[in-house]
C-alpha cells in the first residue's frame, strides 16, 4: 500500500494535539509528518472521526498554523532493529542523541530525526542458515559480533508463513543494509533479509513458539529483593514510592548489578541530570559478567522531563521492542523504567486533549488496560529452535501525594508479579534501600529456604509490633522477651535489608553471599538462648553484634578478614548463649 | 502591515477568541482597548477561531477591541544591557528607564540534550551550616524552599545568592510582595551585585496572567549568559502562584483538573522550567533556587508534590529554620567527598543523633524517665539547634565542621558517636 503524496491539512492546533482534515485515507497509529516552513514534525495519529484525524505532536507545535500541510506516511510507528544498538543512548523515538549534539549542539532542534543505526558500518557477518532451508519469522539466518555476544541475524518479524531460504549470502563484511538472504514462499513471493528491520512499537514482536511460566530468579545483588521480594526472568515488578524515596537510586543499582544479558533503561519523564550519571559513568565502571563495560550492555532510552511529552508516551514502548528483539536472540533483557507514571500522565495530558471522558483523578478509563498490556510483553519464551529468552519489566511508579491509593500505582499493582513499596518512612530514617519489609509481596520463588524467609518475616513483624507497643507504653511497660523480639526485628533490618548503595563490597550481594550471610542472620534470629540481666544489656550486645554484621558486609566475601570477622560474630553469638 | 480584527466573538476568564486566519500557534498578538493594551498569546487554534490568553487580562476588554497579530512568539532581549535592570513579566521596564531590544532570543526555547550535560561537581558555599554542611548545594542544582507564608524564604534566597560565587543573579517574582520586590533591590544594591543582577518582577497588583510568563523570560536570559561562559543563578518565588496562574487558565479553557483544579500537565510544564538547570559541556551553567510555598503546610498539596518530583532535592524552611529532616539535596554526594574527609561522616553522624534527640523528647514528652544517654541527647540537640540550625550563624564549611566536633565533644564520649576511629583521632578535640 503506497500513500505517496497523502496529505492533508491542519485545522486545528491545541498544546500538542494537532486536527488534521484529509480526504484519502488515515491509518490509526500512522506517522506524519506537520510541515511548517523547512521543518518536519513528526506526529502520529492517535483518532479518527470523519474526516478529521487527531494526531499527537512529537515536538513543540509553536508557529503551526491552520491550513498548513500534513503528509500521512502510512507507516506505524516504528523503531530499527539490528546490529548497533548497545551502547547507545536514544530518544523516545530512537534518535540517537549523541549524533543529534553533533548536528545541532546543545539544544535539541525541533524536527532534526536522525536514523538509530549506522549503515556504513560492517559487520563480520557468519551464515547459519543453509540454501533450502524452511525457516519462519524469529529463525536465525546468520550472526555478527556484537561487543559481548553474537547478535542473530534474524528472518524478519512481519513474515508470515513458511519460507524457503533460496540464497545466502556467505561470509564477510557487509553493512546493514547487504542482502545476506533472500526467502520465498510457496507462491513464489520472495523476500529480502538485511540486517536492519523495523517493528511497530506498539505491537508485541511474538516470533515464538510459546510463552513459559518465568522461574529462574533474576538476581539483582539487592538482598531485600532478591531474599525477600525476589524478580524473575521473564517477571514484572514495580517500585511505586514517594519522591525521594529511592525509586531511581535503587533502579541505578539494579542497573549495574542484575544478571541480565541486556539492560534497557527507559528515563521517562524524569531528570536529565539523572541520565547524565549514567551516560558518563557506564562506560567507565567494569561489567564483571562480561569483563566489559556496563555500558556494552545497556541501551539507554531517554526522554526526559522537559523533552516533547508525547514522545515521552512513545519512549517506554520504544525500550520495551528493543528489549524483545534482544529476548528474540535467547538472551535475557532486563527493562528498567523510570517513571511509568510520568508515561501515564502523558496519556492523561492527551485524553484530556481528544476530551475523552476521564475517569479518576483524570486519568483515561482504559489506563488501566494499557498499563495491563504493556506489563505483559514481559515474559519467559520459548524460541523457534527450542532455547528461551526473557524480557523482565521493572517499572518505578510516582504517586501523587506518595499515596498508593491512586490510578496508577493501583492498575500496575494488579498486574505485577512483584511489588516493592517504598516508603517515606523508611527514606526518612536513612534506612536504605527503602523498600516496606511488611507491605511489600512478591510472587516469584526465593533463593533461600522458604521456611527461613517465613520466619524472618514474622520476625519482622513482632519486632514491628514491639516497637509501636513501645511508642505507647514505654520501654519500662515491655517484658525483656518482647524487648528482645524488637531488638532482633531491629538487628534484621539492620544487618541484611538495609544495604549501602554506594559501597563498592556492600552495594551488592550475589546470591552465595546472600545465602550465606542469611544462614547466620538467622542463626542469630532462631536463637532463642539469648539471656539478659536488663534490657541495657540486651540493647548493647544487639548493637554489638550489628556492628559486627555491618562490619563484615563491607568486607569483600572469600578474604581472609571475611573469615577473621565472622569468627568474631561466632564469637559474640556463642558468648552470649554460654552467658 | 499586519491585519487588524474588530471581532471577538468570546470572552471567558482571561481568555479571548477572535477569528483570524494565518496565526501561528504560540504567537503574540496585542490587544489593544480602552484601558490601554496588553500582549496575548494564542493557546488554541480550532478552524478559524483563535484563543487567546490575555496577559493582562481580559477585564474591560470589549467585543470590538483591536487584535493585532504580531507574527512571532514571546520574545526576550537576551544582552548584557539587561543587567541592573527590572522588567515586568512580559518585559516592559519596571524601572522607568528605556526598553531594551536587542539580541531578542525566543522564550521556552528547546531541551538540552542530555548529551551536552555534564555531571555537576561544583559546590556553592553559602554560609549556611545546614546546607553547606548538611544538604550542599552544588552548580546546576534546582532546588526549592518549601514554605508557608510568612517565614523568611525571601531572605533566605537572597542571602544565599549574596554569598553564593556566580557571576550573574537573575530573579523573576511571582505575585510578589511590592515590599518583598524592594527588598531584594536594596538587598542587591547594598551588597554591590545591583550591576550583575536582573529582575523580572510580578507583583501581587499586576494581571495575574502576566506571572505565566516569569520563568521562561528568566531562563530564557539565564541561557543565553549561561551559553556565554557564566555561571547563572536564578531565583523564582514563588512557584505556587505560577501554578495557580496556569490552573486559572485551565480552568477557563474547561480543561478538566487532574487534581485540585491543576492541570494534569503540571508535572510537565514545571519540570520544564525546573529542567532549566544545567551545567554545560563546554559552557556555563544555571543554578535554579526557588520557593513553592505549601497551601496549608501540606507537602501532598499537587503544587509541592509535583515539585518534589522534579527538583533535586529540597529545603523545608519552618519557624525559621531550615529542617533537617526531610530536607535533602540530592546532590550532595557529587561534592562532599571532596571538601574535607570528615565532611560525610560528621553530617551522618549529627542527623542520626539529632533523630536520637527528637525521639527522646518525645519520651520525655510522656513522661517517660529520662536516662542518662537522653540526658545527654537534650544538651546535644539544644546546641545543634543552635549552632547549626539557626540562620544567623554564618561560618564557613570548615569552621561547621570544626563546631561540630567541638559539639559532639561537649555531649558524648567518643565511642558513643559511632565514628571511625581514624577520624576521631584525627579531629576530636584535645582536652
Ligand atoms: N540506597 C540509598 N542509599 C543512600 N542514599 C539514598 C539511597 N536511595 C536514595 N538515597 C538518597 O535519596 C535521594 C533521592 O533518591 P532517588 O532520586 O532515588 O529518589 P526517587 O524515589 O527516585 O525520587 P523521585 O520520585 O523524586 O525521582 C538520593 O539522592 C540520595 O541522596
Ligand atoms: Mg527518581
Amino acid at each position: 500500500m503506497h500513500h505517496e503524496g497523502n496529505y492533508g491539512a491542519v485545522v486545528g492546533v491545541n498544546g500538542n494535539m494537532l486536527t488534521v482534515e484529509f480526504d484519502t485515507l488515515v491509518t490509526q497509529n500512522e506517522v506524519a509528518y506537520a510541515i511548517i516552513g523547512e521543518d518536519r514534525l513528526k506526529c502520529e495519529v492517535i483518532r479518527v472521526r470523519n474526516n478529521r484525524a487527531d494526531l499527537q505532536v512529537f515536538e513543540d507545535a509553536r508557529g503551526l498554523k491552520i491550513g498548513d500541510k500534513v503528509e500521512f506516511t502510512g507507516e506505524l510507528l516504528s523503531v530499527e532493529l539490528g546490529p548497533g544498538l548497545l551502547t547507545r543512548v536514544f530518544d523516545g523515538l530512537q534518535n540517537p542523541l549523541n549524533d543529534l549534539a553533533e548536528k545541532s549542539g546543545f539544544f535539541l532542534q525541533r524536527g532534526l530525526y536522525l536514523p538509530a543505526l549506522n549503515y556504513e558500518k560492517e559487520w563480520k557477518y557468519t551464515p547459519v542458515a543453509n540454501v533450502g532451508d524452511s525457516v519462519v519469522a524469529g529463525d536465525v539466518i546468520g550472526t555478527v559480533p556484537e561487543g559481548i555476544f553474537d547478535h542473530k541475524i534474524m528472518v524478519p518479524f512481519e513474515l508470515q508463513g513458511t519460507w524457503t531460504v533460496s540464497t545466502v549470502e556467505k561470509a564477510g563484511s557487509y553493512n546493514i543494509e547487504h542482502v545476506v538472504a533472500v526467502l520465498e514462499d510457496e507462491r513464489g513471493n520472495s523476500a529480502n533479509v538485511t540486517m536492519v528491520q523495523n517493528w511497530p512499537v506498539k505491537v508485541p514482536i511474538n516470533a515464538y513458539r510459546e510463552k513459559l511460566m518465568p522461574k529462574e530468579s533474576m538476581i539483582t545483588q539487592t538482598r531485600t529483593i532478591d531474599t525477600f521480594f525476589p524478580v524473575a526472568k521473564g517477571g514484572t515488578f514495580c517500585t511505586p514510592g514517594p519522591f525521594g524515596a529511592g525509586k531511581t537510586v535503587l533502579q541505578h543499582a539494579i542497573s549495574r548489578f542484575a544478571e541480565a544479558d541486556v539492560v534497557i533503561i527507559a528515563a521517562c519523564g524524569e531528570r536529565a541530570g539523572e541520565v547524565v550519571e549514567i551516560l558518563r559513568e557506564f562506560p567507565h565502571l567494569d561489567d564483571p559478567r562480561t569483563g566489559k563495560t556496563l555500558m556494552d550492555r545497556s541501551i539507554i532510552i531517554c526522554n526526559t522531563s522537559s523533552m516533547p511529552v508525547a514522545a515521552r508516551e512513545a519512549s517506554v514502548y520504544t525500550a520495551v521492542t528493543l528489549a524483545e528483539y534482544y529476548r528474540q536472540m535467547g538472551l535475557n533483557a532486563l527493562l528498567l523504567a523510570d517513571s511509568t507514571s510520568r508515561w501515564a500522565q502523558a496519556l492523561r495530558e492527551m485524553s484530556g486533549r481528544l476530551e475523552e471522558i476521564p475517569g479518576e483523578e483524570a486519568f483515561p478509563a482504559y489506563l488501566e488496560s494499557l498499563i495491563a498490556s504493556f506489563y505483559e510483553r514481559a515474559g519467559l519464551v520459548r524460541l523457534n529452535d527450542g532455547s528461551t529468552g526473557s524480557v523482565t519489566i521493572g517499572g518505578s511508579v510516582s504517586p501523587a501525594g506518595g499515596n498508593f491509593e491512586e490510578p496508577v500505582t493501583q492498575a500496575t499493582l494488579k498486574v505485577v508479579g512483584a511489588f516493592l513499596g517504598l516508603s517515606r518512612e523508611r527514606s526518612d530514617a536513612r534506612r536504605y534501600p527503602a523498600i516496606h519489609p511488611l507491605d511489600s509481596w512478591s510472587k516469584y520463588k526465593s533463593i533461600v529456604d522458604e521456611k527461613d524467609i517465613a520466619a524472618a518475616r514474622n520476625a519482622l513483624r513482632n519486632g514491628n509490633e514491639v516497637g509501636q507497643m513501645m511508642k505507647v507504653v514505654g520501654e519500662e511497660g515491655t517484658n525483656i522477651n518482647d524487648f528482645i523480639a524488637y531488638l532482633k526485628g531491629e538487628f534484621l533490618d539492620y544487618v541484611y535489608l538495609q544495604q549501602n548503595t554506594f559501597d563498592e563490597v556492600d552495594g551488592a550481594t550475589n546470591e552465595e553471599r546472600q545465602n550465606y550471610v542469611f544462614k547466620k542472620v538467622m542463626e542469630v534470629m532462631e536463637n532463642k538462648n539469648f539471656k539478659f540481666d536488663s534490657k541495657d544489656a540486651a540493647r548493647s550486645y544487639f548493637l554489638e553484634l550489628r556492628q559486627l554484621f555491618i562490619d563484615w558486609n563491607y568486607i569483600a566475601q572469600k578474604s581472609d578478614d571475611f573469615i577473621a570477622q565472622e569468627k568474631l560474630i561466632d564469637q559474640k553469638i556463642m558468648g552470649c548463649v554460654n552467658a | 502591515m499586519r491585519k487588524v480584527y474588530h471581532r471577538i466573538i468570546q470572552i471567558a476568564g482571561n481568555v479571548i477568541t477572535v477569528e483570524a486566519d494565518n496565526v501561528g500557534y504560540g504567537d503574540l498578538a496585542e490587544v489593544t482597548s480602552r484601558r490601554g493594551s496588553s500582549l496575548a498569546q494564542v493557546i488554541r487554534l480550532e478552524d478559524d477561531k483563535v484563543f487567546l490568553q490575555v496577559f493582562s487580562g481580559a477585564r474591560g476588554v470589549s467585543t470590538r477591541d483591536e487584535v493585532r497579530f504580531l507574527g512571532h512568539s514571546m520574545k526576550v532581549a537576551a544582552s548584557e544591557n539587561l543587567l541592573g535592570r527590572v522588567f515586568t513579566g512580559s518585559g516592559k521596564p519596571r524601572d522607568n528607564r528605556p526598553e531594551i531590544n536587542d539580541n531578542l532570543v525566543e522564550i521556552g526555547g528547546p531541551s538540552v540534550n542530555p548529551a551536552k550535560r555534564i555531571i555537576p561537581k561544583n559546590m556553592i558555599r553559602t554560609g549556611i551550616p545546614m546546607i553547606d554542611l548538611f544538604n550542599t548545594l552544588v552548580e546546576s542544582q534546582k532546588l526549592p524552599i518549601f514554605s508557608v507564608a510568612g517565614e523568611p524564604y525571601n531572605e533566605l534566597l537572597a542571602r544565599i545568592a549574596m554569598q553564593a560565587e556566580v557571576d550573574v543573579i537573575l530573579i523573576g517574582g511571582m505575585g510578589l510582595k511590592h515590599d518583598d520586590y524592594l527588598f531584594f533591590r536594596d538587598t542587591l544594591d547594598k551588597h554591590g551585585a545591583l550591576s550583575r543582577s536582573v529582575m523580572f518582577v510580578h507583583t501581587a497588583s499586576d494581571p495575574v496572567v502576566e506571572c505565566l510568563l516569569v520563568p521562561d523570560m528568566v531562563l530564557a536570559v539565564a541561557e543565553n549568559y549561561a551559553l556565554e561562559g557564566k555561571r547563572v543563578l536564578c531565583l523564582l518565588t514563588d512557584m505556587t502562584n505560577f501554578a495557580d496562574a496556569m490552573k486559572e487558565i485551565a480552568i477557563t479553557m474547561e480543561q478538566i483538573p487532574s487534581n485540585r483544579g491543576y492541570p494534569g500537565d503540571l508535572y510537565s510544564q514545571l519540570a520544564s522550567r525546573y529542567e532549566k538547570a544545567v551545567d554545560f559541556d563546554g559552557a556555563g551553567s544555571i543554578t535554579v533556587l526557588a520557593t513553592t510555598t505549601m497551601p496549608g503546610d501540606d507537602v501532598t498539596h499537587p503544587v509541592p508534590d509535583n515539585t518534589g518530583y522534579i527538583t533535586e532535592g529540597q529545603f523545608y524552611l519552618r519557624n525559621g529554620r531550615i529542617e533537617p529532616f526531610g530536607s535533602l539535596s540530592r546532590l550532595k554526594q557529587q561534592v562532599n567527598a571532596d571538601t574535607r574527609d570528615d565532611h560525610r561522616a560528621i553530617m551522618d553522624t549529627m542527623i542520626r543523633l539529632y533523630a536520637d534527640y527528637k525521639e527522646t523528647l518525645e519520651k520525655q514528652s510522656m513522661g517517660f524517665s529520662m536516662s542518662s544517654w537522653d540526658q545527654k541527647l537534650l544538651k546535644y540537640g539544644d546546641l545543634f539547634e543552635n549552632r547549626m540550625m539557626d540562620l544567623s550563624v554564618n561560618i564557613q564549611l570548615e569552621d561547621a565542621l570544626n563546631l561540630g566536633w567541638q559539639t559532639l565533644a561537649e555531649c558524648f564520649d567518643k565511642t558513643e558517636t559511632g565514628l571511625k576511629s581514624d577520624l576521631v583521632n584525627e579531629y576530636w578535640p584535645k582536652a
